[in-house]
């Protein structure tokens, strides 16, 4: 049972790793300030969840466990918040949303 | 297990340095800024495979103030950014 926890464990970490990997690749390839916001809310909120959760899963029950879903409750709702706050600020300076056959910033 | 544990904060730090590509090049503050807190999220996680590999519950408590640091310090940059002074 333990074991089989620990498997799940580290395959949630390797999924939550391929998250990150590709919210990284979208803040490079995607055209505008929109978008790159987008695939960071990957990384965010996806990513650092099923990674911390199969930590969660992997080690034994204690004050770690506790501490892990302090942690990731806590990212869940701030990084999201601090995301809009930065694309609200964009928005108020007058960026325009990126339009097809338009260069890219 | 340590050895995953290794090879996948290893990924992470590359990808961090992903990120990177972005706050250097990014026009504009937004972009930036996006890119830092998402370079943020990372190291938490990154705090975390380390206190993991080296079996020490501390980094932990480190992860977690952390995560409220980044929080308030990208919560007033964007402030900043958007009225032109923390009031």
């Amino acid at each position: 049972m333990i074991e089989l926890l620990r498997i799940l464990g580290v395959a949630l970490i390797l999924l939550g790793l391929f998250f990150m990997i590709a919210s990284s690749l979208g803040l490079i390839r995607l055209p505008d300030i929109y978008t790159r916001a987008h695939a960071s809310g990957k990384c965010d909120a996806l990513g650092q969840a099923l990674m911390l959760f199969g930590f969660v899963l992997y080690a034994d029950f204690g004050p770690e466990t506790v501490k892990l879903v302090l942690i990731i409750v806590m990212l869940y709702i701030l990084t999201p918040t601090a995301t809009h706050a930065i694309v609200r600020a964009a928005y108020i300076h007058g960026k325009k949303p990126w339009k097809r056959g338009e260069e890219r910033e | 297990m340590t050895g995953i544990f290794m090879i996948s904060g290893v990924v992470l730090i590359f990808t961090t340095f992903l990120c990177l590509y972005r706050v250097v090049v990014g026009p504009g503050a937004s972009n930036r800024l996006l890119a830092v807190n998402v370079i943020g999220t990372k190291t938490i996680v990154l705090l975390v495979i380390i206190g993991f590999i080296y079996e020490r519950p501390v980094f932990l408590d480190i992860a977690l103030a952390y995560a409220m640091i980044n929080f308030i310090a990208t919560l007033a940059m964007a402030k900043y950014y958007e009225q032109g002074c923390i009031c």
